[in-house]
């Protein structure tokens, strides 16, 4: 799949004049979202069909899709078409910016598209409405029936060029799907593209799987299975579909992550009422044991450079969370605050440690610096927990679940997502319930 | 009407309120030992008189009084059927971590386990399976149903 997308560099226009460049802070809860012109592409009439896809909307189908991308960001405010001045096709030649700025877009997008020769040939231009002036283009060939990435790859472009940020919209979520009564769920493992299309399941719900997380890598998986009744972690190939245990452990393992080459797991091993964390090379199968404790040792996660795992730990007595060195050496707890604390997860820039806190209960998700200082909380509720990055570390997804009345009803499970500035809160739609949301890197990188 | 008699039913209603609450209150405490569950309900049995399960207390793995002598009971049963072989399946409540509630789990069921064998069960007969968090028998979202739920359950495997 990610070989199937080519990516051409048609213009790159070097600015000198970097004043009136527009731009978007990303750093801090943006209240004043920038306004912003999607254009339909123009769908060049020499277009052929193909297969079920109706081609004569698909300039507009994209548009739309970049224009749901930029409004979920917060950062961005999509104005309405009816307003556009100019037709997609002049538009995309050469704007009349006097005439979009009166609609107060300050940024617009334009493109066209081709679909010939069962290939789909786009290009798109960002313009800075300002400034006058182009502020990149880029044109793509693939097949018509990606047209969804490509305008998930044209989202990332934008918002990369305006944020100077990478992108986190050409990208997939894995996640549990729940179904049935509380008390007897079925659960699924279920991946879709980060907008909530494209759902599959990978499970058929047989036996119970929890807490999928993605290679940064490739497009491997692992996961937890209660296949057989015999609680395992598993790797999953998610494009061949094949799946094997990870390790052979004489009991439950759980909680399992990648490293960030994405050549090991990392992984609790529940012996005898003990839980320790171990390793596990993929090539060579090797296996190390990394804490040896006698208390709950679990939820590791490393750091982006792979130096440091942080981990979930109640030596102290309840959970709370721990740095230490990769070998398992140098343990030091890091959250002192108020409420006991789990699952750390490391952001993929290295600043930031994510983690569910709780709380006289109350569940928070938070993120603090490495060394537990600068603790910012930033959403409560009744139940959430498991936080995942989005690639370029700026937003979380996590699940939340409701409080059942005494037969479970009106209990559900959703997946959520908020920027760690603390604003932007939203929820993903997904085709049934859904838990344990692990993000994916940028699929086109 | 006057103040006075406004108020005199006010309070009437208040006090009614308040005998009502402390009502609703003992019965439920009545079932909790701190907040270990101590009730019968949900409660099933390998044998006449033998419980099949013992509770926990929030974040914790260790054996109350009563537990102690559930399971002592329950050693007394495999005893007696030297034939029979257990799996001792550890759960959690919903109110914490998916992952530390597996490893809560089975660290409960092996609490259990470790138990029947100080009173001579060998531990090939008995297996542990921890399912967190997964397999709540209470589904409500109270502090009874959790209590309920925090629970090693012994299951016969043949």
């Amino acid at each position: 799949m990610k070989k199937t997308i080519y990516i051409f560099l048609i213009n790159f226009l070097f600015f000198t004049n970097l004043n009136a460049l527009i731009e978007v802070d990303i750093t801090r809860g943006n209240l004043d979202p920038l306004p912003i012109a999607v254009s339909p592409l123009h769908v060049d009439i020499k277009s052929e069909n193909f297969k079920d896809l109706k081609v004569k909307d698909l300039g507009a189908e994209i548009a739309k899709i970049i224009e749901k991308n930029f409004r979920n960001t917060g950062l961005f405010n999509p104005l309405k078409k009816e307003a556009f001045v100019q037709k997609p096709d002049i538009a995309h030649l050469k704007p009349r910016f006097e005439d979009w700025r009166l609609i107060k877009a300050q940024a617009l997008v334009t493109g066209k598209l081709l679909v010939k020769d069962e290939k789909l040939k786009v290009e798109f231009r960002l313009w800075d409405l300002t400034a006058a002036q182009e502020m990149t283009a880029l044109a793509f060939t693939t097949t018509p029936s990606n047209w969804r990435r490509v305008a998930h790859i044209i989202s990332d472009k934008i918002y990369e060029r305006l944020t100077g940020e990478e992108g986190y919209f050409d990208t997939r979520i894995i996640y549990v799907a729940e179904s049935g009564p509380k008390s007897q769920r079925v659960k699924k493992l279920a991946i879709m593209d980060q907008d909530g299309f494209n759902t599959k399941y990978l499970t058929l719900g047989n036996e119970l799987v929890l807490t999928p997380r993605f290679n940064p890598t490739n497009q491997m998986v692992t996961y937890m299975s209660y296949f057989r009744n015999m609680p395992r972690v598993y790797l999953l190939d998610i494009e061949t579909g094949t799946q094997e245990v990870v390790g052979n452990f004489p009991g439950m393992t759980f909680a399992p992550r990648f490293s960030p080459d994405g050549k090991k797991i990392i992984m609790s091993f529940a012996k005898d009422g003990n839980s320790d964390i171990f390793t596990m090379d993929l090539e060579t199968r090797v296996v190390e044991r990394i804490t040896e404790h006698s208390s709950i040792d679990t939820s590791p996660s490393f750091s982006p450079d792979g130096k440091f795992i942080a981990f979930n730990s109640d030596r102290s007595g309840l959970q709370q969370i721990y740095v230490m060195r990769s070998d398992g050496s140098n343990v030091k707890r890091v959250t002192f605050g108020k409420g006991i604390y789990g699952t750390p997860v490391w952001s993929p820039r290295g600043d930031l440690i994510a983690f569910t806190k709780m709380h006289k209960g109350r569940f928070y998700i938070g993120v603090m610096r490495t060394d537990g200082s600068g603790e910012r909380l930033l959403t409560e509720n009744y139940y959430q927990e498991a936080p995942s990055w989005s690639p370029n570390g700026r937003v979380l997804v996590f699940y939340r679940e409701t409080k059942a009345g005494n037969k479970g009803e009106g209990f559900s499970a959703k997946l959520w997502s908020i920027d760690i500035t603390g604003y932007n809160e939203r929820r993903l739609s997904t085709k049934t319930d859904a838990s344990d949301p692990s993000w994916s890197s940028l699929l086109s990188k | 009407m006057t103040l006075k008699t406004n108020l005199k039913n006010i309070l009437a209603i208040v006090f009614a309120t308040l005998i009502l609450s402390a009502c609703s209150t003992a019965k439920k405490t009545g079932d909790l030992d701190g907040d270990v569950y101590t009730g019968k309900e949900t409660v099933e049995y390998l044998a006449a008189g033998v419980p099949d399960r013992v509770f926990f207390a929030t974040n914790k793995s260790s054996l109350t009084t009563a537990s102690r002598a559930t399971l002592r009971k329950q050693a007394t049963f495999l005893r007696k059927n030297k034939n029979l072989n257990v799996t001792i399946e550890g759960h959690a409540d919903e109110r914490g971590t998916r992952e530390y509630n597996l490893a809560l789990g089975e660290r409960r069921a092996n609490a259990a386990r470790d138990y029947l064998m100080t009173y001579g069960i060998s531990g090939k007969r008995i297996s542990v399976i921890s399912y967190g968090k997964e397999k709540p028998i209470n589904a409500e979202s109270s502090p009874i149903a959790w209590s309920q739920n925090r629970r090693s359950v012994t299951v016969k495997v043949n």
